[in-house]
């Protein structure tokens, strides 16, 4: 892969060629160049790209401009690492603590990428940002441990992350340090990882510094590391609160891993992003819930809104504040020649204003930026959004220097001596070339971004100077934009009506259960409503304050055989209090921006309150949240892990079973046949009728998605562990668990949705479904085909295409799958992999979906 | 009245009803506590309290007088219901109704040991039905006797609890009486002003024929808004609304009905502690 990059840097190929090559529907896998004896597979090239610019742009991501530190972790992604065998990966991964949080960090296992003889590879280290607090949010207990196993898989993300009990290991790292680059980083102090990976690869691939940095950093000064991550990532803000943030290091795999430690106390912002948090489950504190990009498909959009109002944001204060923590962290140089410049930490640094003018390389980045778009279009990366955030973060990048000229130099001096260690996004100038040409390319998808976004980017200083055509775009685009972040809905508790035809003493075997019934709804209540007023109360834990009321019902309900009553009672008030789009957000209602400005004044108040949600990232977590159960989920989620009762849990899962299949065969009329022309035009509103089944269609496929997610979470609940088995364990498990029926048999319903081309409905509730898995069930025969379906269809859901299913229907399945890919306990291997092309044969026809846009 | 589920209302149905003068602040309903304190459960005690507060209507004074009473035998019943002490106690009546047969011993006893009279003849009626057949006297059969004095074997007996009970206002079979003819009463009146509003509703009885398992004494069809509260279900309740029987209401009725009716409102058609807690 490096070899086929090189050409194309040096032109030796042509592009255009490998484009198309990119272009063409997955059958054409390989690529070959006689004249260079090159053959590619694009499952390689695909990540090693990815890696590549993420490398690449580590240093100048990595500084951040004011305040907080920047963010060293991002640079992590040391590109160079090599493989490791997944084994090795895992072990190492465990050692290093940190690595669960990476979880995604990898996407590109590293098993996947060959090594190319390069021997750069970078795995991807996704970063993870895992930030504790997300992981609270995990509700299987298992869950959060479950993402440090994740970690384990992933390692090499993982190894970015920061835990900090790992730093140990430093045996590996001197392994490591062998390598090249990574030797500069190291004595940084970078060594935190890194070392895992190591050994066996054979000293070569240098483990990014990066990762080491992220650790270090942590360890050192807690606070200023979360705030280093931070910044650069996203810009996120300073503010002190909290460190965490940094989760920003959305950037895809690798790049930050930032370490947030689990130490933050309470930061409330728990993001992750990518990542799984490895906090621990039990941690009540975590308030809140990422929520929205897991929660509803459509989310990931307002997620990447609001981050970017955050970056923005950020970046504001940080320009006033100037003043950068020192980012002694820098990140690892991923090349050799960077090395030094990573290591000042240049307190002072002023950011450099980005000027076309400086731009250098720009035939390269052009040729980058048509490579990327490319993978971008064809949904070749896991994540469009994840990506989108890369590509703002590099918009948004700030050089930490004056030395630019220095660099400069010193880049020039090496660039020659191999084209791929040029550093092509080491100044801000190439970076926001980059990002802007990026961004020209997606119109499309930018354009389908909310105002709020589009607004901030058309104002975008950099943006204009860098292409004012884009900024007239943008401008134009915002009068067109439709999409809002979701309102956060205020859910009032309303409880469940008796129903005589299902409630009352008929219903009942004996007066008795249907007494202990009547007591059981009062407790039901009691308990919901000390949970609203308690639980975030600092120090309140739910199985302490309740946990006995609720098996002392259980007990009483089993002595009388009232579980299906009660699952009927649950699953109503469930349903009534978490169906909204996006459920009871943590900061409370706050206004969106326009409507603040019409309350003038008297929204000083409230004014102050936004600033403070812009600052710090409240509910929303990176681009790739894990699973969470936000709001009143988490009360149910929470219920059902105290209550831990198996007769009610299966009755929950017969009754939702039920719900979900019934929901998932209501009838969807499909907009008229010219959907395409129309949504190229953003999807007008379209007449009553159509209005009325676009909502009651969102209606019902927020609903399937809520059950589904419960499904799995019930379902997978006996399996989950805090780790990742080791591999001994999971082939037993496998054995023994493909010989019981699953709950659902998601193959089928899948096959069937694909065949009635009723996907838009199916895939987004059968991903949250699949995102509650336990680390063993990807691999089950019936989970791991389904997973590959879901590949397959991603991977024709091209968003420009102009097919049968309309784009934002598209945007939403690309948006959940690309979710879903992301999140830790599926195993990064399935992504960058060939194997499903001949697991799961999707017939050509099959990915057109009648249905209505949903939330939007 | 006051509707559950949020913030405290004044009476909703009709302006014009009577109850809507009766919201005490706190520190009126003290007031009015501590004047109930020195009296003792007879007839008369009405009367003073009227003639201090005329503003008052009777039954409201008497209610919170009622309650107030009640919270205060609670305290001290303990007092009187030991072994030891119903024996001195039964002892005493006995010597004294054989002194006086036709004097109101009984009565005479309770006001100087600061108990009930109808508590009083209870206590009395049971040592005596235990003393009749050594074993204890079934509940029933107790009130039974309560109820119709005439039952009870002893003349000179059946003529004291009698006077007992016809002279407590606050405890014994003839307050009960008049409590449920007095509740009744005003879930009739409920009945007619729902009716006279056109408002369609279903009361507790057909709420019990439908099997259900708790019962408010109205479910309204469609809810209603009563200042800015959205009502599904009345309860009415003829008594004073005070913060010990509003809480216990709350934990056995309300609640409950707010769980399976959603939000409610609560009629005290004797007034209520305005800043009574009402979620």
């Amino acid at each position: 892969m490096a070899a086929l990059l090189e050409s194309l840097l040096s032109q030796k190929v042509d592009i255009i060629k490998v484009v198309d090559w990119l272009k063409s529907a997955g059958d054409e896998d390989k690529l070959s160049i006689s004249e260079l004896g090159l053959t590619v597979h694009k499952e390689e090239f695909v990540p090693f790209l990815l890696n590549f610019l993420r490398e690449q742009s580590s240093q100048a991501l990595t500084h951040g401009p004011a305040t907080p530190a920047k963010t060293p972790s991002r640079p992590r992604p040391a590109a160079q690492t090599q493989v490791f065998s997944e084994k090795r990966g895992c072990k190492s991964a465990s050692g290093g603590s940190g690595t669960r949080a990476a979880s995604r960090v990898q996407l590109f296992s590293p098993s996947f990428v060959s090594p190319g003889p390069e021997g750069s590879h970078c795995l991807s280290g996704v970063t993870a940002f895992s930030s504790p607090s997300s992981s609270t949010t995990w509700s299987p207990a298992s869950r959060p441990s479950g993402s440090e196993r994740r970690g384990g898989q992933r390692i090499m993300l993982g190894d970015y992350m920061v835990s900090p009990p790992d730093f140990q290991h430093s045996p590996s790292f001197q392994s490591q340090k062998s390598r090249k680059k990574s030797g500069g980083n190291m004595s940084l102090g970078g060594r935190g990882r890194g070392g895992h990976y190591i050994d066996e690869t054979g000293g070569r691939r240098s483990v990014r510094g990066g990762e080491g940095y992220g650790r270090i950093i942590e360890q050192v000064s807690p606070p200023s590391v979360g705030q280093l991550n931070f910044n650069n990532l996203e810009e996120f803000p300073p503010v002190g609160s909290s460190p965490i943030s940094p989760a920003a290091s959305k950037p895809t795999r690798r790049i930050n891993p930032t370490p947030v430690s689990a130490e933050r106390p309470r930061s409330k912002p728990k993001t992750c992003f990518t990542s799984t948090p490895f906090s621990k489950p039990s941690s009540p504190l975590s308030g809140v819930v990422p929520l929205e990009g897991s929660m509803t498909g459509g989310n990931s959009l307002s997620l990447q809104e609001e981050r970017e109002l955050l970056k923005k944001e950020k970046t504001k204060r940080a320009q006033q504040v100037g003043s950068p923590q020192p980012s002694s962290l820098e990140p690892c140089t991923p090349t050799k020649t960077v090395l030094k410049t990573g290591s000042n930490v240049t307190p002072e640094q002023q950011t450099t204003c980005p000027e076309p003018s400086k731009v250098t390389f720009s035939l390269e980045l052009d040729l980058l930026v048509e490579l990327y778009s490319t993978c971008i279009s064809e949904n070749l990366v896991p994540n469009i959004f994840l990506e989108l955030f890369f590509v703002m973060q590099l918009l948004t990048s700030r050089s930490p220097h004056t030395h630019d000229d220095e660099q400069e130099s010193l880049c020039a001096a090496h660039s020659h001596s191999d084209i791929l260690e040029r550093c092509y996004l080491r100044l801000v100038h190439n970076c926001v070339y980059f990002a802007v040409k990026v961004l020209e390319n997606q119109f499309q998808l930018v354009a389908h971004l909310d105002k709020c976004t589009l607004r901030l980017l058309g104002e975008n200083e950099r943006v204009a100077s860098f292409s004012p055509h884009l900024r007239d775009l943008l401008t134009q685009a915002q009068d067109k934009s439709t999409a809002k972040l979701s309102p956060s809905v205020s859910t009032f508790i309303h409880s469940v009506p008796f129903q005589p035809d299902t409630d009352n003493r008929s219903n009942f075997s004996s007066d008795k259960a249907f007494h202990i019934f009547k007591k059981q709804r009062d407790i039901f209540y009691e308990v919901l409503r000390e949970w609203e007023d308690f639980h975030k109360e600092p120090g309140w834990n739910f199985d302490t304050a309740l946990g006995n009321r609720i098996r002392g019902m259980m007990s009483q309900m089993t002595s009388a055989g009232n579980h299906s009553h009660f699952a009927r009672l649950f699953l109503k008030q469930l349903i009534q209090m978490c169906k909204g789009p996006r459920v009871n957000s943590t900061s409370g209602d706050a206004p969106d921006a326009d409507l603040l400005g019409m309350l003038g004044a008297e929204g000083l108040g409230r004014l102050k309150r936004l600033e403070e949600r812009l600052i710090q990232p409240h509910g929303v977590v990176g681009p790739c949240s894990p699973p969470s159960f936000p709001g009143y989920q988490e009360f149910f989620r929470d219920f059902l892990q105290a209550a831990s009762c198996c007769q009610l849990n299966q009755h929950l899962q017969d009754s939702l079973c039920q719900q979900l299949l019934q929901l998932d065969e209501v009838s969807i009329l499909s907009p008229p046949a010219s959907i395409c022309e129309r949504d190229k035009e953003e999807e007008e509103d379209g007449d009553m009728e159509q209005q009325d089944e676009k909502q009651r269609f969102s209606s019902v496929l927020l609903l399937a998605r809520l059950l589904a997610k419960f499904l799995g979470f019930i379902s997978f609940l006996p399996y989950q562990t805090s780790e990742k088995p080791s591999r001994e364990i999971q082939d037993t498990a496998i054995a023994l668990r493909s010989k019981s029926v699953p709950v659902l048999d998601v193959c089928a319903v899948l096959r069937n949705s694909i065949r009635r081309r009723r996907t838009i409905l199916t895939v987004p509730w059968l991903v949250e479904f699949l995102s509650m898995l336990d680390f063993i069930g990807p691999r089950l025969l019936c989970y791991r085909t389904t997973l590959g379906t879901l590949l397959l269809l991603y991977r024709r859901l091209v968003l420009d295409r102009c097919e049968e299913m309309c784009y934002l229907n598209k945007l939403l399945m690309v948006s959940v799958l690309g979710w879903l890919f992301q999140i830790p306990v599926i195993p990064e291997d399935i992504f960058f992999t060939s194997e499903f092309t001949e697991v799961a044969k999707v017939e050509e026809s099959d990915i057109n979906v009648a249905g209505l846009v949903s939330d939007k | 009245m006051e509707a559950i589920g949020d913030g405290t209302s004044t009476a909703g149905i009709k302006s014009k009803d009577p109850f809507l003068m009766m919201r005490l602040s706190r520190a009126e309903y003290k007031e009015r506590v501590r004047w109930t304190e020195k009296l003792r459960p007879t007839r008369r005690c009405v009367k003073i309290l009227k003639d201090r507060f005329p503003s008052h209507s009777q039954s409201t004074l008497l209610s919170i007088y009622s309650l107030e009473y009640q919270k205060w035998i609670k305290r001290t019943f303990s007092r009187h219901h030991v072994p030891h002490v119903i024996e001195s106690y039964y002892q005493r009546y006995l010597s004294e109704a054989k002194a006086q047969p036709t004097a109101p011993v009984l009565l005479e006893l309770a006001n100087e040991v600061d108990l009930s009279p109808a508590l009083m003849a209870r206590i009395i009626l049971d040592r005596f039905l235990q003393g009749q057949d050594g074993g204890m006297p079934s509940k029933s059969v107790l009130n039974s006797m309560l109820k119709e004095p005439s039952l009870i074997p002893d003349q000179i007996l059946a003529s004291n609890v009698y006077q007992c009970t016809i002279n407590d206002c606050c405890y014994g079979p003839l307050v009960d009486c008049i409590k449920h003819a007095i509740g009744h009463e005003h879930e009739v009146l409920l009945w007619e002003k729902l009716k006279e509003k056109n408002l369609s509703f279903l009361d507790e009885n057909h709420l019990r024929t439908m099997g259900y398992d708790k019962t408010p004494d109205i479910i309204l069809e469609v809810p209603v808004a009563v200042e800015g509260h959205i009502v599904h279900w009345i309860e009415s309740k003829a008594s004073f609304g005070d913060d010990q029987s509003h809480q216990t209401y709350l934990n056995e009725q309300f609640w409950s009905y707010w769980n399976r009716f959603g939000p409610g409102l609560v009629i005290y058609w004797y007034g209520f502690i305005g800043d009574l807690d009402c979620q």
